[in-house]
């Protein structure tokens, strides 16, 4: 009897542990044994064929005195500000959309349609839109303004270029999280606010936009973490280009360590480092706020 | 080119499945990918195959683009018999790391020290000769003989006369020298020339391999000198690739265009004739510097950690051959390295065949002359020069650090 009693006992401690076992192993395999991989090399100069010397914290030193680093961190901090304009955004889209009436299906999907699309599509398109000679944007801008401007070759425009071709999908993922979020809104609270004479502005900001807050919340995170990953855009419109002005840290590791000039793989684990520590920040703020709201509920 | 980039994965996954050789079978990775060399490739290894009954050649070919990731992975995880590269200093990581074994004996037993003489120099890292070139190409001037004629220039045969012109072709609406430097590359090929021809071969040589500092004066006197052409150059040459930039020349829309000899295809697309097209060798800018041009040469080595070496050195010898490179380059549209070859009718290879057995040396280009690191922030440099040439000096101040850098190490 207390033979079964210990075994079911242990049972209990066992199990979760059990079921949990593949996904931590597999996480320990592929993200935590990388990143501590990564943070290793990058306290060597080696350029990924032959030996690796063990340099400390030269890798470090070298990005603080290199202009490159700073072009990438700058142009990562707008791709952050301006890529969170995507929530508004889509919030606006959101409301509009959230209305009955013939064919709405259809206008939510081809709104929805951009975040269906590859990045590297996305990316595509942008060029061509922006493309000296043939492109609709620069013979817009030659009719309005007389002179055609090459977004993409010009380092003042370049990289807020890449965050509109990025904010197009990203505004679509956003509006489709608000839409989700409307659909679950109360509507007796609604009821409720609008005899007590709420209307527009008033009823958005007191009665709709605090029950969204789930959906800003995850609308935020996705935001926050596909600017800081933003890659794609970058290598496929410019290539970090002109004149490596539209770089961001991702595509300055892959420029460093993997691309066809890049053999510097120590050099690169560092900017990796650094882009994981950025990002650990926002992380560690995302989960900390969530463990306070499950604690609180 | 750079929808090509998105292919590298898939080059990787044929990494991966090239798998284990045979006894007699010989395992070649390339990237042959555009259908001219894929065809030349074919008639070598058939060619190949009749010449060495009992040898079975398996081949990798690989996307152009994602191979220059994917030899990195195969060299050390699983190398095939033999691999197709580049000469100069492109090779040299792969030689330092000893992947590439060095391949004295084939030219030595073939006859390659004299038939492959001109190419000798760029394959030799430490006094060894680590594999064996098949083709290579010229790079210089194209031009459009009617814009020419529209804008009432005659060509150039002095750097002067060539400078004058462009204001003849501003006169008429037309870009004097075109390019594309979206994929950076076409900008180093100006700087190439120029500086070979205000400064010559063995100071190009030099600079590229770090023994010069980029704030020397006479570098900055190559910029000098770009800074003439700069003005006329097409203004939106970062947005557009070298493809676009051909297509200008052969509206007639540019009058040169600064390239090698594989744009001869793209430009008779444009519709282009040996009656419009017309090819000179870049003008001299110091008088009495020998004329040394650029002309990378395409080559394949022996990893050293290959299986059948002994069948690779066959093939190698195969691909030195005289008749191999002629009926190979017949092909491609470009030159045979073994100067025993025959070259093809075309009238562009036969002036460029002209014009490179009688220059003084040949460069491979800035990107294979220059070590990885300093290649990518040079044709960096030269791309904003092109646009800013007010940040000259920031720019040689940088290219200086990223020298010391590299150097350093």
């Amino acid at each position: 009897m207390a033979t079964h009693r210990s075994s079911r006992w242990s049972q209990r401690r066992l199990a979760p542990w059990l079921f949990l076992a593949p996904g931590a192993l597999l996480f320990l395999l592929y993200v935590i044994i990388p990143i501590g991989q990564s943070v290793w090399i990058s306290f060597y100069d080696w350029d990924g064929l032959g030996a690796a010397t063990w340099i400390g914290l030269r890798n470090y030193a070298d990005l603080l005195d290199d202009d490159s680093f700073y072009t990438s961190l700058r142009n990562n901090v707008w791709w952050l500000v301006l890529y969170l304009l995507a929530i508004p955004a889509g919030l606006a889209i959101a409301l509009f959309l959230n209305q009955t009436v013939t064919g709405i299906r259809l206008y939510k999907s081809l709104f929805f349609f951009p975040f269906v699309i590859s990045q590297v599509v996305v990316g595509l398109i942008f060029s061509w839109f922006y493309a000296p000679d043939f492109g609709l944007l620069p013979r817009i801008l030659g009719f309005l303004t007389g002179t055609e401007t090459a977004i993409l070759a010009d380092e003042r425009y370049a990289t807020f270029g890449i965050i509109a071709a990025g904010l197009w999908p990203q505004i679509a993922y956003c509006m489709i999280l608000y839409l989700t979020g409307l659909n679950n809104i109360n509507p007796e609270q609604v009821e409720a606010a609008r005899m007590d004479n709420a209307r527009g502005f008033a009823m958005l900001w007191h009665i709709v936009l605090p029950q969204l807050r789930p959906a800003t919340f995850i609308a935020l995170v996705v935001t926050v973490i596909g600017a800081l990953r933003s890659f794609d855009l970058v290598s496929i419109m410019t290539a970090g280009g002109p004149y490596g002005s539209t770089r961001v840290l991702s595509y300055f590791m892959y420029e460093q360590s993997l691309s066809e000039y890049g053999t510097a793989m120590g050099y690169g684990a560092a900017i990796a480092v650094v882009l994981f520590a950025i990002m650990l920040v926002f992380i560690s703020l995302f989960i900390t706020r969530m463990l306070m709201q499950e604690r609180n509920a | 080119m750079n929808i090509l980039k998105g292919l590298t994965g898939l080059g990787f996954a044929m990494a991966l499945s090239a798998g284990t050789a045979l006894a007699g079978e010989l395992v070649i990775n390339s990237d042959q990918s555009d259908p001219a060399p894929k065809k030349a490739m074919e008639e070598l290894i058939a060619g190949f195959e009749a010449a060495n009954p009992g040898i079975k050649v398996k081949w990798n070919n690989f996307d152009h683009e994602g191979y220059k990731a994917a030899i990195r992975n195969f060299l050390t995880a699983d190398p095939p018999d033999v691999a197709a590269w580049y000469a100069g200093n492109r090779m040299a990581p792969f030689v330092k790391a000893g992947l590439f074994e060095p391949v004295d004996d084939v030219w030595a037993a073939n006859g390659f020290n004299d038939q492959l003489k001109s190419a000798a120099t760029s394959m030799t890292i430490d006094g060894k000769k680590w594999g064996v070139p098949y083709t290579y190409y010229q790079w210089g001037i194209y031009y459009n003989k009617e814009a020419y004629k529209k804008a009432g220039a005659e060509a150039p045969k002095t750097w002067a006369e060539f400078v004058s012109n462009c204001e003849k072709f501003k006169a008429a609406g037309i870009d004097c020298l075109t390019t594309g430097t979206k994929a950076l590359w076409p900008a180093a090929g100006i700087f190439d020339y120029l500086n070979l021809r205000v400064n010559g071969y063995d100071f190009h040589m030099d600079l590229a391999n770090g023994k010069i500092p980029w704030t020397d004066d006479r570098v900055r006197a190559v910029f000098a000198e770009w800074a003439k052409i700069q003005p006329y150059t097409t203004a939106n040459h970062a947005a557009i690739d070298w493809q676009d930039a051909a297509a200008l020349l052969s509206q007639g829309k540019a009058a040169n265009y600064v390239m090698g000899n594989f744009a001869v295809a793209t430009f008779r697309d444009g519709g282009m004739t040996n009656d419009t097209l017309g090819f000179m060798v870049f003008p001299e800018i110091t008088p009495g510097v020998p004329r040394a041009e650029d002309a990378p040469t395409d080559t394949f080595h022996i990893p050293s950690g290959a299986k059948n070496k002994e069948d690779a050195r066959k093939f190698l010898a195969y691909l030195g051959s005289p008749d191999a490179q002629t009926r190979m380059n017949a092909t491609l549209g470009q030159l045979p390295t073994n100067n025993t070859s025959s070259v093809g009718d075309d009238p562009f290879l036969r002036q460029g065949f002209e014009m490179l057995s009688t220059a003084y040396a040949l460069a491979q280009f800035f990107d294979r002359d220059a070590p990885a690191d300093m290649a990518k922030a040079g044709m960096e440099g030269f791309q904003e020069f092109m646009v800013k040439p007010e940040n000259l000096d920031k720019i040689l101040a940088r290219l200086e650090k990223t020298r010391q850098k590299v150097h350093a190490q």
